[in-house]
């Protein structure tokens, strides 16, 4: 644990993330949108109730509001604080240097990947006053906040390790930052899209259709599905008995997650330095 | 000790580093000249375990660079051509980011750190932010930066490239300082007549081969074949021009001045003086006979004349 905070990579990101202005800014403006949702929802709900209350039941709608919204913002920001890791010390001409270092290619990457993603937990944490709102007045367990948190926290280890092997496998920031959103876009929009499009179409098929494990399968690595299924454990259990599948889907996804999260970290600490001893087997001696 | 055995490296059709062969003896400065593209960063960035090679290997102090490159990086310190600093950390963070990437103790960079850049002479700028230094300065903080592990061999891709004179001098001047410790450095540069004092031999690349190798006075030795010798005559200039025409060995004879002949010579010294008597011998009134002096630029243009 020791060796890893004194990671000579994650110091020193920390130290440039610190003190860089956009770094405050970036914090500043989520939390105006997060809070500007927020405060907007309480707004338009009591101007719209008679009494002006805003009672536990809305109180639990806006925690779902601003944990979807924060989710987004999430997938957003991942990315663009990843892809840029390896790419981006190649285009400052300063990654040659690091890698002639005795530093493993293990640590650089692990470095680089906490380093951003300690960045997003900063800005999570710095979230939490504003959920505090909900709390006031009530209609959210406390373990579905922490269910909450914790899939954020999946969520972003797993966007930021492809997004460290985009950075890694693509030459220039901007393609593999695209590739990330692409990926992040494929997860959360496209698998939904087509889980919908399977449930409605084997409907066709009348009430009495077999079993249907295909819109299951397409939302373990979903992290808008997941945080659904937490807020509407109904829902969960629609989907858990329509694909005849027993595993809560939270689980599925956990599965999902770690293996991205190892194989594309796999991907990057392989190909971050080149295999000095090349192809040469596969070459004609001469 | 540095050996580089039947290096190679193409990228597809194109050749890089052709079948390179060399030998660097242990606190050795050795200079390698070439014209851009002749294969200088590719050789460097091989030893530099930045790029694997098609073929062949090279050796640092016995270990193959392909085989432990890990083990390399201990050894080495790298310079590359072209190279950027991270703009938000001061000089001494700089260099102790490093140094940490190099698994040195906290307590012994702090105690490093003044004496490199002291050796740099940036002791000044230490809580300077990196960006707001010169390109002199940020040069000679890079080269600070190969040294915190006090590795054993310097490869130093164009150290000077990009500098005004006097950062030049001033970078001349530490990398005698680091010759003087006994530091093997490989070092290249297109102004090799200016680092050519603190080189103990020479590599001349060119289309990704070695095309002369030797001691500074041995490349011109081995270039001497193709002298150019210039010849006063008090007077009958015509008659002379007529003699040196007949000569097999002088070529390319041109009338520079009222009383004084230019041509190329390719023969040894014992050819020349055969010349000088068979000139004499026909009574040419000659004033004088000299040989141009060349110097490792002109040396350069004529090994790589050649190359597009």
């Amino acid at each position: 644990m020791k060796s890893l905070l004194l990671n000579p990579v994650l110091n020193k990101e920390f130290k440039l993330r610190l003190r860089s202005f956009k770094s405050y800014l970036g914090i500043l403006i989520y939390l105006l949108v997060l809070g500007t949702i927020g405060i907007g929802f309480i707004f338009l709900t009591t101007m719209n109730a008679r009494m002006g209350y805003f009672r536990p039941e809305e109180s639990r709608v806006m925690f779902m509001v601003l944990s979807m919204v924060q989710l987004a913002l999430i997938l957003f920001m991942t990315p663009g604080l990843t892809a840029g890791v390896i790419s981006g010390e190649r285009e400052r001409q300063t990654l040659n240097m690091l890698l002639t270092t005795k530093q493993s290619s293990g640590s650089i990457i692990i470095g680089k990947l906490l380093s951003s993603l300690s960045f997003l937990l900063l800005i999570i944490v710095a979230s939490l006053p504003l959920y505090s709102i909900t709390f006031l007045f009530g209609g959210v367990a406390p373990g579905t906040i922490l269910a909450t948190f914790g899939l954020y926290l999946v969520t972003i280890l797993t966007i930021g390790s492809l997004g460290v092997m985009f950075s890694t496998l693509i030459r220039k920031t901007i393609v593999a930052m695209i590739t990330t959103y692409g990926v992040a876009l494929f997860l959360t929009a496209f698998t939904a899209f087509l889980a919908m499009l399977s449930i409605q179409f084997l409907s066709l098929g009348g009430p009495n259709q077999a079993q249907n494990p295909i819109p299951y399968l397409l939302l373990m690595g979903n992290p808008a599905a997941v945080l659904i299924t937490v807020f509407e454990p109904s829902m969960q259990k629609e989907l858990l008995d329509q694909s005849g599948i027993s595993i809560p889907l939270w689980i599925s996804y956990l599965f999902t997650c770690a293996l991205l999260i190892t194989s594309s970290l796999w991907i990057s600490i392989a190909k971050l330095r080149p295999n000095m001893k090349g192809k040469r087997s596969k070459r004609p001696k001469e | 000790m540095i050996e580089i055995v039947n290096l190679t490296k193409r990228y597809g059709t194109f050749t890089a580093l052709d079948q390179m062969n060399v030998t660097i003896e242990k606190g050795t400065v050795f200079g390698v000249v070439g014209p851009n593209g002749a294969g200088k960063s590719t050789t460097f960035s091989i030893l530099a375990t930045l790029l694997a090679p098609t073929s062949g290997t090279a050796y640092i102090d016995g270990i193959d660079v392909t085989q432990n490159p890990s083990k390399i990086r201990e050894y080495i310190g790298y310079m590359p051509d072209f190279f950027g600093v991270y703009d938000s950390l001061k000089a001494g963070e700089y260099l102790d980011f490093y140094g940490a990437s190099y698994g040195i103790h906290p307590k012994e960079r702090e105690a490093l750190i003044p004496q490199l850049l002291e050796l740099v002479n940036l002791a000044h700028k230490k809580d300077t932010y990196v960006d707001s230094l010169s390109r002199g300065m940020k040069q000679r903080l890079c080269l600070a930066r190969c040294l915190i592990h006090d590795p054993e061999v310097l490869i130093l891709d164009e150290p000077a490239s990009g500098l005004d004179p006097r950062a030049r001098v001033e970078m001349r001047d530490i990398l005698k300082e680091l010759k003087a410790m006994g530091k093997t450095i490989l070092i290249s540069s297109h102004i090799l007549p200016e680092l050519s004092e603190m080189c103990d031999s020479l590599g001349v690349i060119e289309n990704g081969q070695l095309v002369a190798t030797g001691s500074v006075s041995a490349i011109q030795q081995q270039l001497k074949a193709n002298k150019v010798l210039i010849v006063t005559v008090q007077h009958e200039l015509d008659r002379a021009i007529q003699f040196f025409e007949d000569q097999p060995l002088a070529v390319d004879i041109r009338k520079t001045t009222e009383t004084e002949i230019q041509f190329g010579f390719n023969g040894s010294d014992d050819d020349q003086i055969l010349l000088l008597k068979e000139a004499l011998h026909h009574q040419l009134p000659i004033l004088s006979f000299t040989e141009e002096k060349t110097d490792l630029e002109d040396i350069f243009m004529e090994i790589t004349k050649g190359v597009e």
